[in-house]
């Protein structure tokens, strides 16, 4: 079986959604493939309320976000096919690419494509961290908030990034006591109105913190922890043991980025945005002019910055199937000014530096 | 320090804190959020206008108390739960608070809980004065509960 398509798009999350409405709103014949059951991508686990603009969200629950991002595809369904549980599982030449879905193989035709493969998880080297009961936070959301099962009775969380803190929050509404918050830095990692949200449930945070070791031998029975020096080295003596029958990893997250390999886009090591990402210039498109890129798959930041890079690529990727478009530069517009006021300010800074080296490596900055 | 423990220090928070004068005035807000984050929900909440942020979405809000009407729209609007409203002028000796609140169950009317400190410490038991949660809310109810005067900026969140 083979299908054509103008506009391809992998991964179904904010970033895919966005650039798939936009694409079939212009106009393109547009595919969608989501490995998931349901597209939404990490949007449909997030129950807190989203930080950003008024404009575009803010205030709002992610999984609104998604419900938000559903309803604005089905306006477009007459171009645009969606089609879960089907995985994009390589990148041919001449424009082709392999998608599986449940028991079928096919081969995709496209003129542009928008890879939003999203994220891994990180995970840590500490004795005993392959136990049962050792979770990544995105495993404890999916489990909590997308099936309604509680991960374990007392977590203990590693990790003081936005997803670490709100995480650790949504573990205490489904129930969960969180033991602890543990991090390496000396200082919180994430938006300190998330942290003092768990403090003031009782939760202790301990920065300048490491995990030595799991406890246990069928499963998570407690931690040990110490105190680090300025160099992340344990400090001697300062160990102490924790209870909890779970472990949580929210250590950072890792560009999905292997069908770029595959499609020999040029890729760039940039620590600032999570690692090893596509070259891309400021339409999104890759050093492979039939590949665009939006979402944590292009650098790690949040949804709203993926909805928005997702729309550029949208509006770009149209384009290069169907020529120049006044609509599509006011999309493109609206989303770059919007995204510039998002990454602006401190908390932004390791973002613009990340986005300012990969758009001087493809020299436009 | 509250970027070491999550636990916003006197220090941190006396620049949030309105004026004596304008706490003898009645329910007020405090806004406690002391980072440069992207975020502005607040200053869209406010029905008087008096939450402001002068450089962009990226900005601290700024609360011009003598504009607060203490009113509380803007506290289940903060993603952060980071907004309380005072009211010093409740009855002698006592204070309350209205704060988020996102656990189950959610507390009724003149239900007896136990108050929190910024690091989670109980302080004693408290009485819920108020609790509204309508669907505009979307499940962020603000429960307001009467506490000892000399408390009011000590007590940040409830167990039920």
């Amino acid at each position: 079986m083979s299908r054509s398509t103008e506009v391809f798009i992998i991964g179904g999350g904010p970033a895919g959604l966005s650039a798939a409405h936009v694409a079939a709103r212009l106009g393109a014949q547009t595919l969608l493939v989501d490995d998931s059951a349901r597209v939404g991508g990490q949007l449909i686990k997030q129950t807190h309320r989203f930080f950003g603009s008024s404009n575009r969200d803010a205030g709002i629950r992610g999984i609104t976000i998604a419900d938000k991002l559903q309803q604005d595809i089905k306006d477009v369904a007459d171009r645009l096919t969606v089609l879960e549980n089907t995985a994009a599982v390589g990148f041919y030449h001449n424009k082709e690419a392999g998608i599986l879905s449940q028991n079928a193989y096919e081969r995709v035709t496209y003129q542009s494509a928008i890879v939003c493969t999203g994220a891994t998880e990180n995970s840590l080297a500490f004795e005993n961290n392959d136990l049962p009961g050792i979770y990544g936070a995105g495993g404890v959301q999916t489990l909590m908030n997308v099936h309604g099962i509680r991960p374990g009775q007392k977590i203990l969380m590693i990790g003081s990034g936005n997803i670490g803190l709100i995480v650790s929050y949504q573990l205490i509404q489904a129930g969960v006591e969180v033991v602890g918050l543990v991090e390496g830095m000396p200082t919180i990692g994430g938006y300190l109105v998330h942290a003092s949200k768990i403090r003031r449930l009782g939760v202790p945070i301990y920065t300048s913190h490491t995990i030595l070791k799991a406890l246990g031998s069928d499963g998570v029975e407690g931690a040990v922890l110490c105190r680090v020096d300025d160099k992340f080295r344990p400090v001697p003596n300062t160990e102490f043991e924790i209870k909890c029958d779970c472990i949580c990893l929210a250590v950072g997250l890792t560009p999905l980025i292997d069908l770029f390999q595959q499609a020999h886009c040029r890729m760039v090591h940039v620590g600032e945005l999570g690692g090893l990402v596509p070259l891309h210039d400021s339409s999104m498109r890759t050093t492979n002019p039939d590949i665009f890129v939006a979402g944590d798959a292009s650098g790690i930041e949040e949804a709203t910055t993926a909805i928005l890079a997702g729309r550029i690529a949208g509006a770009r990727a149209y384009e290069s199937v169907h020529g120049k478009s006044a609509e599509a530069d006011t999309i493109v517009a609206e989303a770059r000014e919007e995204l510039r006021t998002l990454r602006s300010g401190s908390t932004g800074e390791r973002i613009r530096w990340g986005r300012e080296r990969v758009l001087k490596e493809v020299g436009e900055c | 320090m509250l970027k070491n423990d999550g636990i916003i220090a006197p220090e941190e928070l006396a620049p949030v804190l309105p004026p004596p004068a304008r706490l003898e005035k009645g329910p007020v807000a405090i806004i406690e959020c002391l980072q440069d984050i992207p975020c502005d929900p607040c200053v869209s909440a406010c029905p008087t206008r008096a939450i402001k942020m002068k450089e962009g979405i990226t900005d601290k809000p700024q609360l011009d108390f003598d504009a607060c009407t203490g009113c509380g729209l803007c506290i289940p609007k903060c993603p952060g739960l980071a907004i309380f409203v005072i009211n010093m002028k409740h009855a002698a000796g006592k204070a309350t608070v209205s704060m988020s609140y996102e656990l189950l169950p959610v507390p009724e009317k003149d239900q007896e809980v136990t108050a929190l400190d910024r690091a989670g410490k109980a302080v004693g038991k408290v009485r819920v004065v108020r609790v509204i949660n309508p669907p505009a809310y979307d499940r962020t109810a603000v429960v307001t509960i009467e506490v000892p005067a000399d408390q009011v900026n000590n007590i940040r969140a409830i167990r039920v």
